[in-house]
Order: C-alpha cells, then structure tokens, then sequence
C-alpha cells in the first residue's frame, strides 16, 4: 500500500510542480475542441448527405449527387479513423502543399469520418418523420428544401438526438488516437506525466477517470436536452 | 377556375384514374364521393400536384400546372388542402403553423426585392440612366406583425386563440383540423381542397369540422371536399361527383344525385351508404 501512496505523490510531484495539470488541460481543451467541432462538422455534412439520399430522383443531378455520396459513406466508414488521420496529415496535405497544425487536421478528419455515421442516422431520422408532414408543407407552396429545413429535419434531430449523442461520446473516445498524428490530447498530456516520473499506474488511471466523468457529464447534457426538445409532445 | 383535362394517374401497373374531364367554377362547392378505392383522393391529389399526373392537364387560372416546367410552389399557395390526418406541423406552435407559409412568403419577397435594389444600385455606378430602385414599403418587423395579427384573427374565428402557444400534440382532433384549416385560410386560396376532413375524427367532433366549412361554403370560398358524410355533400355541395374505378361515372346536383340517381353504380352505392 506504501508503494501506492508514493506512486500518488510522484504523480501529482510532476502534475503540480513540473506543469503537468497545464498539459493535462491542454489536452482536455484539445480533445474537446475536436471532437465538438468534429461532431459539427459531421452534422453539417451528414444532413445534407441525407437530404441528397431521401430526395426523390426523378432527375439526373439527384441521382449523380446521391453516388457521390454513397461513395463518400463507403470510404469513410471503410476505414479505420487512425488510418484516415495517417492519410490526410501525412498524404493529402503535403500533396496538396498545405501546412496545417495537426489539431485543425484531426477536426477536419474527425468532422468527415463522422459526417459518414451521422448522416445513416439523421437518414434514419427523416424517414421516421410522417410523410403527412411534408406533403403538408409542401401544399402551402413552400419548395422541398424550405419544407426539409423548417419541418423535416427539426423533427428528425429530435428524433435521433440520443443516438447523435452517443456518436458524439464515441467520437470523445476515438480522439484518444490522435498523438498518431503529433495532436497533443489527453493521452499525450498523462504519458508526459507518465514518462517523466518514470511511474504510469496513476497518470492513467486518473485518465481513464476524465474520460468517464466526461462522458457522464455528456450524457447527462443530451438527457436535458432531449426533455426540453420533447415539449411539443407532451399533453400538458 | 380549375380545368381537368384527361387526368390519368398510374401507380405502377395500377390505372388510379382513368381519364377525368371536369371543370371546377369560381365559388362552387363541389364534393367527391365513391367507395374507397374509387381514385376520388387521388384525384384530389392530383388538382394540386401532390401526386403528379401520369398524363392529362390542370389548368389552375389559366396555367397548366400539371406542367413540369411550371413553379408549382407559386400555384399552390392558392389552392389551400386540408388532409384527413390534419397534418399540423408536429414542431411548430399553433400560431407558428399558420404564421409559418405566409410569413416565410413574404420575407422572401422582401429579401428578392432587397437583392434586387442591390444590384440596380451597383449597376447605377457605372452607367449613366440610372434605373430606379423597387419600392420596399414594409420593414420585416411589420411583416411579422402583420401575418401575426392575421394568424390571430384567424385562430379567434374559430374560438382558439388560447390555443396560439401550445403544440399541436395537447389538442384534440376537432381543434386540430379547424387550426389546419384556418393555416390553408391564412393563404388566402382560391380554392381549398379537403381530403376526407372528418374521417379521422371522433363522431362528438365531426360537427364542429363540419360547421366551419359550412360557414366557408357560406362565405363563398371555392371548395373540393372528398367526403363520405353524405348528408354534408348533400347540405353544402352545389355539385357532386361519384366517382368509381378511377373514372366520374355521374356528377350533377345534390338533389338529383341523391333522390334520382342515373347511373346503376350510383344506384348501388348510394342504397349502401344512405
């Protein structure tokens, strides 16, 4: 039991004296940064995915549109999140000559990779939606689009909000990789912690205590969020 | 005001309707009525594009809208519908579902118009005869105001206006179809079509429905109404169609149709249902 007091004091020696719990926070920053942003940019994109698949192809530019997309979906969820990172900080972008900090590379990847998951799940949210709905908005004389923005999709959102948290707690976790690229997340911050005093039982477990509690607040946030959204349907 | 030329719907190998020619005049109240099955919804259906025609024309004051080519978005912002499942908008507040369609309109408008002098003026920069500017005689807070004001008198005639700030969910289904009544009223259409308004009702509600398209009837609106209340057809209607097998197999006046049917299909259905 000695040996664990002293592993503590170790720990929290670099956490407090060697600026550890600054690197700790940068890291928290970092993985919050990118997976919120992430997660924005997956929803942005993942809408307008499944806008494209459910609009009825009758024409030829739908119809072009919605393989583009399918291909989009089929390269994202093909591969690994890890190898996605690997490819575009270290393949697309110098390809493409452009010098980008490795946190803002991981947004995008991360933003894409959910887009793909996101928008399966926002499909599923639309088709959930009474079809009554939109053929009443469109006999008012609003066109397709006003009618998917204003009526369809904010229905769907509440209808898929507890799965769009659940990808948002999963894409908290998978940014645990990364330090592959060089992105300084919370991993990045307890190994410091870790290799600097030569002791990595603490360090990581207390990371493993941030990611719970993190996702526990997350959680909990959906859980408000969805009761305010469901205001509409109660009788009250 | 509504010309149907030839109107054929197929669902596949199904033939829905089988080539309709009627015409629908300026203040008539015309009800469709048949067993199910008949085409008389999806006749209906097709007098706004809801479902487009395999062939044929509607001709909605002077334009065919059965026209691919045609914005058909403009044309149905004059033909009001009201649905047997009422439909309301499940995410809106009452008066947010009627102010909805008019107010999103007329923002547009304001906003094309505000494009517009933007360019007029950019134009008038580099050349000589300046063109002059649009007028924009309303600000968007007065718009508002005023679609809300609209919105308000609306759900008043009807008794609701307690009812602006709740969700469709907390009403009943009579309330819900006059509120979706009075969102295709806020248009102010040419012509509202209603598609079995009180199939979905409990029979204690069916009345209350029933009376305020009675007063529309009264008020001299131009009304479709697909129906089975046939005592309704007959009070309100100055002309009836009875419809079977995608086809009109008779239509005239309420009195004839009903106390002297032509047709032995007619015949036939109406000793079922009267």
């Amino acid at each position: 039991m000695g040996s664990f007091e002293r592993k503590i004091a170790k720990f929290w020696e670099i956490f407090i004296e060697y600026d550890g719990y600054k690197r700790v926070l940068t890291g928290l920053q970092n993985t919050l940064y990118i997976a919120i942003v992430g997660l924005a940019i997956g929803i942005v994109i993942g809408t307008i995915i499944a806008i494209i698949e459910v609009i009825p192809k009758y024409k030829k530019l739908p119809r072009v549109l919605n393989g583009i997309c399918k291909f989009y979906v089929a390269l994202f969820r093909g591969s690994p999140v890890v190898v996605q990172l690997l490819v575009f900080y270290y393949v697309v972008f110098p390809l493409l000559g452009l010098n980008i900090p490795a946190v803002n590379v991981c947004v995008l990847v991360f933003g894409l990779n959910s887009a793909a998951y996101v928008s399966e799940i926002m499909r599923g949210g639309i088709m959930s939606v009474d079809s009554g709905q939109m053929e009443a908005a469109r006999a008012v004389g609003l066109s397709y689009g006003v009618s998917m923005l204003k009526v369809i999709v904010p229905q769907a959102v509440k209808n898929i909000l507890p799965t769009l948290g659940n990808e948002f707690i999963a894409l908290i976790k998978e940014t645990s990789v990364v330090s592959f690229v060089g992105a300084a997340d919370l991993y990045v911050a307890f190994n410091y912690i870790g290799t600097n005093s030569y002791e990595f039982m603490v360090p990581y477990l207390v990371m493993a205590l941030i990611y719970i509690v993190l996702v526990a607040i997350i959680a909990f946030l959906v859980k408000i969020m969805e009761r305010s959204l469901r205001k509409s349907d109660r009788r009250n | 005001m509504i010309d149907v030329i030839d109107l054929k719907k197929h669902f596949g190998e199904f033939q829905a309707l089988k080539g309709i020619t009627t015409t629908i005049h300026e203040g008539e109240k015309v009800a469709v009525i048949g067993p199910s099955g008949s085409g008389k919804s999806t006749f209906l259906r097709c007098l706004n594009c809801l479902e487009d025609p395999t062939s044929g024309d509607i001709v909605f004051d002077g334009v065919n809208i059965a026209d691919f080519k045609v914005d058909i978005n403009i044309h149905r912002r004059k033909m009001g519908m009201v649905f047997q499942q009422f439909n309301l908008f499940n995410n809106k507040t009452v008066i947010e579902n009627i102010m909805m369609a008019p107010l999103y309109i007329k923002k547009q408008e304001l906003r094309s118009l505000k494009l517009k002098n933007f360019f007029i003026k950019i134009t008038n920069i580099f050349t000589k005869n300046k063109k002059n500017l649009y007028e924009i005689d309303k600000a968007k807070s007065q718009i508002v105001e005023e679609v809300r004001e609209n919105a308000l008198r609306l759900l008043k005639r009807i008794g609701l206006e307690d009812k602006a700030d709740v969700y469709p969910s907390t009403l009943s289904g009579g309330q819900k179809q006059r509120i979706a009544i009075v969102r295709a009223l806020a248009m102010n259409p040419k012509v509202i079509l209603f598609d079995e308004p009180t199939s979905a009702l409990d029979p204690e509600m069916v009345g209350e429905v029933l009376d305020l398209i009675k007063q529309l009837a009264d008020e001299g609106m131009t009304l479709v109404i697909v129906t089975h209340e046939m005592g309704f057809a007959r009070e309100v209607a100055t002309r009836v169609i009875f419809m079977d097998e995608g086809m009109i197999v008779e239509e005239n006046t309420p009195e004839e149709i009903f106390t002297n049917p032509q047709n032995p299909r007619t015949k036939a259905f109406l000793s079922k249902v009267l």
